[in-house]
């Protein structure tokens, strides 16, 4: 997808805790905090690692693999942004189950979205003054059954 | 668990009142007005005068006033207008659902802190959205420069923005895991409807037939227009009261038999670990271990429809059909009507009488557990009814049971 094309999207707030997670992108990398004590990865970012209460966290790239946990086609026009129907799903990436992104189900025609699909990441670029995003949207996988 | 009846304390509270102001679409009135309204309905209801008022409890309160239309009037709003003296209140949106105010009410006068506790929800979302629908509502100010932050970080870069895409999402999975249609879930908003036609103050009245449901638009899956509520402006009050000083009010005390405020996974839309179920699972649970009553002895339930799926997950979480059994149990809805075997959100619900957001259906609850419901009372007034409020991360039910 070319920056031409991308749709109007309201970006997140980058702070220190949320950047390597929207910005990773830019090396084609989804990362997550990740406690170094117990491998535990941390999701949406805490101060310390929710399983083990250590702060020996830092930032790590995950395959990008994912399973669609669930999903809704919109025709509402809820906002500016994407061209209507459009799919926003929950996606449980392999490495850990228990983490969850919502995100948009992408490159795949509407009626073939299911619940367990394999996905893969893929980051849609918006450059902004406030630093660029690299929004993590998901695709299926190619070559998955 | 202990069934020692000192250890079950809302046991020691009961709902002796209430009241409800103006109903509509949108009123174009002070906010503040229509809940004082309310409030002295439900004072006058309940046989008391403002002087005997000594607690209040609201749901969101005050702090929440900044989102549009969501919060009427806060605690000390209400105190100082009605210059109250009071022994406890408190308000929060960090509760067990909009009845989370309620459950802590019961336990306030439980505690001994006060003795007639004034509860309110007041909204104003139908004339806070004027002509721009939920849009107006939805999208944290709209703009080129916004950005989000907080939960709606994870949302709105999404073009997620709305509880009904969240929510149709916990439907999805749980009709996929148990072979649910939206066939069977026509049933929740067609009852509404048929309830709504025999209710003055329900904003939609007109028959719906089954057709009308299924060609509506969609708006996010499984959810047509149908499958969710209406904004609207109005106010809901209820008095919780000593038990033991109810003996002599005008309305047949309703003992708060047990009420259910669990929560067993993350508070968040998106992380909760059974996306087929919501914290209804545990709230509906928790309430069974603390009474001898069983889901068999429920004559009538008032379970929240923000939108029409959540109906189905109280169903489930309160024991009241099987797990995954929802969908047959609604299907034709006789099961469902006001003279079947468990009558549903006999005023309409928030599909058709509007999103008066939790507090409407324990109003409706007790007004048919007095037999004071009018056109729409069930035959027999129920004696055990169980009212619940709220989806997602945030649930809360109590069972009632008339003395």
């Amino acid at each position: 997808m070319t920056d031409t094309e991308v749709p109007f999207r309201i970006l997140p707030k980058l702070n220190d805790q949320n950047r390597d997670f929207w910005t990773g992108g830019e090396r084609g990398e989804l990362r997550f905090w990740r406690c170094q004590d117990c491998g535990y990865y941390i999701h949406p970012p805490l101060p310390m690692c929710p399983r083990c209460h250590s702060k020996h966290m830092k930032t790590e790239a995950v395959s990008g693999r994912a399973t669609v946990a669930t999903f809704s086609v919109n025709f509402q026009p809820w906002m500016p942004g994407p061209e209507l129907p459009y799919v926003v799903g929950i996606v449980e990436i392999v490495e850990q189950p228990a983490v969850r992104l919502m995100t948009n189900i992408v490159n795949c025609p509407i009626d073939d979205v299911k619940i367990g699909m394999p996905v893969r990441v893929v980051f849609e670029h918006h450059p902004d003054p406030d630093g660029d995003v690299y929004l993590p949207l998901f695709e299926p996988e190619v070559g998955a059954a | 668990v202990s069934m020692d009846e000192n250890a079950i304390i809302e046991r020691r509270a009961a709902i002796t009142g209430v009241g409800q102001s103006d109903i509509g679409r949108r009123l174009f009135r002070d906010p503040l007005e229509l809940t004082l309204d309310a409030c002295l309905a439900a004072i006058d209801h309940a046989g008391l005068t403002v002087e005997d008022i000594d607690g209040l409890s609201t749901y969101p309160g005050g702090a929440m006033a900044g989102q549009p239309g969501f919060s009427g009037a806060g605690a000390y709003e209400v105190i100082d207008a009605l210059r109250l003296k009071v022994g406890w209140y408190g308000s929060g949106i960090e509760t067990s659902g909009q009845l989370g105010s309620v459950i802590n009410a019961c336990l306030a006068v439980a505690a001994g802190l006060a003795t007639h506790v004034l509860c309110f929800r007041s909204v104003w979302e139908g004339t806070a959205q004027g002509d721009k629908g939920r849009a107006g509502v939805t999208m944290g100010g709209g703009g080129g420069s916004f950005k989000a932050s907080g939960y709606t970080e994870y949302t709105l870069p999404f073009s997620a923005p709305s509880a009904a895409i969240w929510i149709a999402m916990f439907a999805q999975r749980h009709f996929h895991q148990y072979g649910i249609t939206r066939e069977q879930l026509a049933w929740i908003p067609l009852n509404a409807r048929r309830n709504a036609e025999l209710n003055p103050k329900a904003i939609y009245r007109d028959p719906m037939s089954f057709d009308d449901y299924m060609s509506v638009r969609m708006i996010t899956t499984p959810f047509c227009l149908y499958d969710c509520d209406v904004p609207c402006d109005g106010a809901t009050a209820v008095i919780v009261s000593r038990r033991d000083r109810a003996k002599d009010m005008p309305n047949a005390p309703l003992r708060v038999e047990a009420v259910g405020s669990r929560l067993d996974g993350r508070p968040s839309w998106d992380q909760f670990e059974d996306l087929s179920t919501m914290a209804n699972r545990a709230a509906g649970k928790q309430i069974w271990t603390r009474t001898d009553y069983t889901p068999a002895d429920v004559q009538m339930a008032q379970l929240y429809d923000g939108f029409s799926w959540i109906t189905m997950s109280w169903l489930e979480a309160l024991g009241l059909c099987g797990l995954g059994e929802s969908g047959s149990f609604i299907e034709g809805g006789a099961n469902i009507a006001r003279d079947g075997r468990l009558p549903l959100n006999t005023h309409g619900g928030q599909l058709s009488a509007g999103r008066l957001h939790g507090y409407g259906f324990l109003h409706e609850g007790a007004t048919q557990m007095w037999g004071q419901a009018g056109d729409r009372q069930i035959a027999t007034p129920p004696e055990v009814g169980v009212v619940a409020a709220g989806g997602g991360n945030t649930c809360g039910c109590l069972l009632l049971v008339r003395e």
